[in-house]
């Protein structure tokens, strides 16, 4: 069941063209990437969608326009508040609708384990490690109870390894709760190894370059075919964005550089 | 779809193990004693380059003072001040409080207008635009002038020097707290409103929060200002106040006097900066916390 639907949504800042009309679906309990180049609009699809701003085009949510509070949004950096502790970010999103603080964590604090934040609930945030932080976000981000998640490149500012073990919690937790979900994301591994479809975006202006669907089983991380698997879609992908052909020759890691 | 949370095991499971920390976490255990022997060497260290420098500079004064035949109602001895302050600490103290309050009332009347001024010009960016060409005019208006002239207007009471103090600490808390709001990461405020919070919500979960350390670093900059502007106030005129005495003592040819009555305010003005850290230390303890080390659970990660 289709949920999220985009028709030939454009939108320019100026003269400048960000958006040149970008169609897409999410299904419901279906995650989906948009990839592209840095730079590319990918935010300001985010943006559109939380009704920070305005573009042309359709959107639709279950079939009727688009109406704003659908979205549960994890941005970039954390943006968790530093002058709340852990506990009062995770609730953040409870209170601006309106419920009060107290039953607010108490229905946030349960769910600490499962994040693996469990012991921190008073600590400052500036006490955690960063992926942490980001379970911490992604938290602050699901207690919404909002029909869809949008991940904004959640990852983007961490280090490698931590990103690499925070793409793993990710896919666990998302294989346990299945959240609709549509994530930016300039990360090709990122995206082949989190979603079941992948958008890939052309640089700016933006426009819909293809379509990839990830039919791997999951958990995606067991084995080692899987992982050439994955592999294969991930060097399609990035030909498709570095605009290549894909290669002939058994070893196409050889041809990255040309 | 609707977002729940049965909690399931499988690798799942195995990861959120790994996240649990396995020693209490920093909220939880005591923190390092404050005054205990290692705060104490360290702010033993802190402090005494700065002290030492000050006894030197105080025994240079008295040796020139005894030693170079200067007559005290020129350059008295720095003992002479202290004993002559003693000797009239009644009249020393019945002129502090009348500086006290109007540093206090004027300082007071400075914050509320400065947070209410800058929260409506956070919200009416015309009004910015229209207000701080004059705010900026107002800073540079030379004290000496003006003082004599809010005292002929508006008497010898505590009015004018209110608006003394006000007038020079205002504007260091109207620009503190403009900035502070301006510096909310973009982030959040884009959250917040995908969140589905208004402007005024904003405001007050991200705006205000976000300036205090910009309020408080206004804080301690504007409140030493607030003691030589009501000391200035006074000095234009007044019944009672370290200003009037310092003028009269040195009419009076008691430099002695004057000295001391100085050593008094900038006493209040350090009692008064102290007191401005030590409220920040209690209205931002995330800020502390930042400076300890991180925690990095076992070393393990994420």
């Amino acid at each position: 069941m289709t949920r999220l639907e985009l028709r030939d949504v454009r939108k320019s800042f100026g003269a400048l063209e960000v958006l040149a009309g970008v169609s897409l679906d999410v299904g419901a309990g279906e995650f989906v990437s948009i990839l592209g180049p840095s730079g590319a609009g990918k935010s300001t699809l985010f943006q559109l969608l939380t009704g920070a701003i305005r573009g042309e085009g359709e959107m639709r949510f279950d079939g009727a326009p688009l109406d704003g509070a659908r979205f549960a949004f994890m941005p970039q950096r954390d943006a968790l508040m530093p002058w709340r502790r852990v506990i009062d970010n995770a609730t953040l999103g409870l209170e601006v609708q309106g419920m009060k603080r107290r039953a607010a964590r108490e229905r946030v604090a349960p769910l600490f384990a499962e994040f693996g934040l469990a012991g921190f609930e008073r600590a400052w945030p500036a006490e955690l490690s960063g992926g942490m932080r980001q379970r911490a976000a992604l938290l602050r981000t699901v207690v919404q109870q909002r029909d869809m998640l949008l991940l904004d490149e959640p990852f983007g500012a961490l280090d490698a390894l931590t990103r690499a073990a925070m793409q793993r919690w990710l896919e666990g937790m998302w294989r346990s709760h299945r959240w609709t979900a549509l994530l930016i994301t300039h990360d090709v591994r990122e995206a082949v190894l989190l979603s079941d479809r992948i958008y890939v975006l052309s640089a700016r202006p933006a426009r819909v370059m293809r379509e990839v669907a990830v039919p791997l089983p999951r958990p995606r991380t067991e084995s080692a075919a899987l992982a050439r698997e994955a592999a294969a879609i991930e060097a399609g992908i990035l030909d498709t964005l570095l605009g290549q052909p894909t290669p002939i020759n058994d070893h196409p890691m050889e041809n990255r550089n040309d | 779809m609707a977002v729940s949370f049965e909690p399931q095991r499988g690798a799942m499971g195995q990861v959120s193990q790994a996240g649990v920390p396995s020693r209490p976490p920093l909220a939880c255990r005591p923190s390092p004693p404050l005054g205990g022997r290692s705060a104490l060497t360290s702010a033993f260290a802190k402090f005494f380059p700065a002290a030492l420098a000050f006894a030197l500079l105080l025994l240079a004064w008295e040796l020139y003072a005894r030693l170079g035949g200067i007559a005290p109602t020129v350059l008295p001895a720095p003992s002479r001040v202290l004993a002559q302050a003693w000797e009239n600490r009644t009249a020393l103290a019945e002129n502090t409080l009348p500086t006290i309050r109007a540093t206090l009332a004027g300082f007071a009347c400075s914050l509320i207008a400065a947070f209410v001024l800058s929260a409506l010009v956070d919200f009416l960016a015309p009004l910015r635009r229209a207000l701080f060409p004059l705010l900026i005019a107002s800073q540079t208006l030379p004290l000496v002038a003006i003082a004599p002239l809010v005292v002929l207007w508006f008497g010898f009471g505590l009015l004018p020097k209110i608006l003394l103090v006000a007038l020079v600490t205002f504007f260091p808390m109207m620009v503190a707290l403009v900035e502070g709001y301006a510096a909310t990461s973009a982030e959040i405020s884009q959250m917040l409103a995908a969140m589905g919070a208004g402007r005024w919500r904003i405001f007050w979960l991200a705006r205000l929060p976000s300036a205090l350390p910009y309020f408080f670093a206004g804080l301690r900059i504007s409140i030493t200002y607030a003691v030589v502007g009501a000391i200035f106030a006074e000095y234009a005129g007044a019944a009672k106040g370290l200003g009037i005495y310092m003028l009269s003592a040195k009419n009076n040819f008691r430099p002695d006097l004057v000295l001391a009555a100085v050593a008094v305010s900038s006493a209040l003005t350090l009692a008064l900066f102290g007191l401005a850290v030590l409220v920040q230390r209690f209205a931002m303890p995330w800020e502390r916390a930042g400076r300890d080390r991180k925690v990095e659970p076992s070393g393990r990660r994420p």
